[in-house]
């Protein structure tokens, strides 16, 4: 039978429709069990290709024929193996383009909603990494929030909605991934702007950000204002766009709230952490949609793939959002906090300029789950 | 430093699966106790050959980085289920701390440049018999390798040379948690 080639764009989709899907995955079982490729719909089976090498016969009865299957590994090379030796054996299977690395990097876009006067706001979904960036979008203007490094894939968009790109903000100074602010910044001539407090040991010219800074989108009426949320580091900056979006950096999300550590300073900023989220946060409108700079499972995807939920329910329904007792939320989030996210200081010194890696490090640095939120 | 090692593969610039498939190959040309070499320059080689090896019974001895080449090395084994060990006078792991006698390691000199006991004197088994008079026979040996089995053998060899206060040690440095010096 044949062996066909699926791209991380056809794997996004897949997640995203809530298609059935078994994965063979074929690298490490600790790797595997570190981090793979999630959906809703999806059975894994996890065999090292190593054990496979003599062939693929003692396997073929727990694969299923009544289903699509794909091989997964690191890079590609090896899950190309075991579908071709699978394929050998009778069976159609396909494979992921360039592996584990590629669906680390894939982004899809995908609109949130209108904006007044004709604009557009885009999440950007980093499926494989947890990471979601932002594209604002009015009268020939783009603005954009938490640019991840693949710069490209931002300018590209822009071309195609014809737009120019004139503001690049990052939240805060990332500690799971590598921005792509600057470099954009650097190729558009766009300002770029970071929270000052983060970027103490920058290296690089940017634009303080601070409370209060109004950015217009367009000559309409789209602002993007900044609001001072420190908690996640101390410089941590919400976004409020067009008085409907909040968008909360790895202060909020979905199911959980940021934590306090990356920088090394979790018992110094639990305070301003639980000051954000239950007054600043509680200031604002129950209306606003929240958009925030990652998401940790699966689950807290909308149908249509985005992330995103009221700020109301999420006073209702967010732990993180309903500890009365202070006490209780500095143990919450300072003990027992999950493992860091891979290479997390390399990657805060890349993001302040100290440190510039080949792109093939920076992949290094990224694999592996963003690891940012306390549940 | 260089370690030495029986054979060696050169898998620079393939990148996975090849290195663990040249591995698997040049592996079954090797004699039991016998070690392989192999240069690497796609780095998730060395998590996938100390996962490979495992599975399959072999011995991943550790792995050295110079100039972006990954040097790992693998100690053939076969089934090591059929060690009986014959030699009479052992001695345990924890009693040999501290105590005034001869540590002598016969592992092979890349096991033992990975992580051997603080004043461990290195003679591999097969070299044994021609190092002989290296050894004072006044003193008490103790003889360690990985699982005990290669130090019976090599007990059983000094004794049969005229040596007589000779312990093997058991179990051997896989249950060893203390220091470990390494000339890596």
């Amino acid at each position: 039978m044949s062996v066909l080639k699926w791209s991380a764009a056809e794997v996004a989709r897949k997640v995203i429709d809530n298609k059935e899907l078994f994965i063979l995955d074929v690298r490490n079982t600790d790797a595997f069990e570190d981090w793979k490729i999630d959906g809703h719909k999806f059975e894994y089976l996890n065999i090292p290709y190593f054990e496979l090498l003599d062939g693929v016969e003692e396997i073929l009865p727990k694969i299923p024929t009544d289903k699509d299957v794909l091989v997964v590994c690191a890079k590609e090379g090896s899950s190309m193996m075991v579908a071709e030796m699978l394929s050998d054996a009778g069976r159609t299977v396909a494979y992921l383009e360039g592996g584990m690395k590629t669906w680390s990097e894939y982004l899809e876009p995908i609109k949130v909603g209108d904006l007044t006067g004709g604009g557009e706001l885009y999440q950007f979904v980093r499926l494989g990494k947890g990471c979601l960036s932002y594209m604002v979008i009015s009268e020939g203007e783009a603005a954009i929030i938490d640019a991840v490094r693949f710069t490209d894939v931002f300018t590209n968009f822009a071309k195609e909605k014809n737009v120019q790109i004139k503001h690049i903000f990052d939240t805060h100074l990332h500690a799971d991934h590598i921005s792509g602010g600057r470099h954009i910044a650097a190729q558009t001539g766009a300002t770029y702007y970071l929270p000052p407090k983060d970027a103490e040991e920058v290296v690089f010219d940017y634009t303080p950000l601070v409370d209060g800074n109004v950015v217009q989108i367009g000559a309409s009426k789209i602002d993007v204002g900044a609001l001072y949320s420190p908690g996640h580091t101390i410089g941590s900056t919400s976004f409020v766009v067009d008085n409907k979006y909040l968008l909360t950096g790895d202060i909020l999300f979905i199911d959980s709230i940021g934590r306090p550590d990356l920088a090394g300073l979790a018992e110094d900023w639990v305070g301003d952490l639980r000051e954000t989220l239950y007054k600043r946060y509680r200031e604002l409108s129950d209306d606003l949609v929240v958009l925030p700079a990652h998401f940790m499972i699966i689950d807290e995807l909308n149908e249509d793939g985005t992330v995103a939920k009221r700020l109301g329910e999420l006073f209702a329904e967010n732990h993180g959002l309903n500890i009365e007792d202070d006490e209780t939320f500095r143990s919450i989030v300072t003990d027992n906090l999950p493992p860091q996210p891979n290479a997390y200081q390399e990657i805060r010194q890349v993001n302040m300029g100290k440190i510039t890696p080949a792109i093939e490090e920076q992949t290094e640095m990224e694999i592996g789950p963003n690891r940012c939120a306390v549940r | 430093m260089s370690i030495k090692a029986d054979f060696q593969l050169d898998a620079k610039g393939l990148s996975c699966p090849m290195p663990i498939v040249k591995t698997k190959k040049a592996m079954a040309e090797l004699v039991d106790g016998q070690i392989l070499e192999v240069s690497a320059t796609d780095k998730g080689s060395k998590a996938d050959i100390a996962a490979w090896a495992e599975s399959v019974g072999h011995q991943y001895i550790g792995t050295v980085e110079e100039d972006a080449v990954l040097k790992h090395y693998i100690r053939k084994c076969a089934q090591e289920s059929a060690n009986e060990k014959t030699f009479e006078s052992t001695i345990e792991l924890e009693q040999i701390v501290g105590r005034d006698g001869l540590i002598l390691d016969v592992r092979e000199e890349a096991e033992f440049a990975f992580g051997h006991i603080e004043g461990a004197k290195s003679i591999p088994m097969g070299e044994l018999e021609g190092r002989l008079s290296e050894l004072d026979k006044e003193r008490e040996i103790y003889v360690i390798c990985r699982t005990g089995t290669r130090s019976d053998l090599a007990a059983q060899k000094l004794v049969a040379n005229g040596f007589t206060k000779v312990y093997n040690v058991l179990p051997g440095m896989t249950s060893w948690t203390g220091e470990l010096i390494k000339t890596i």
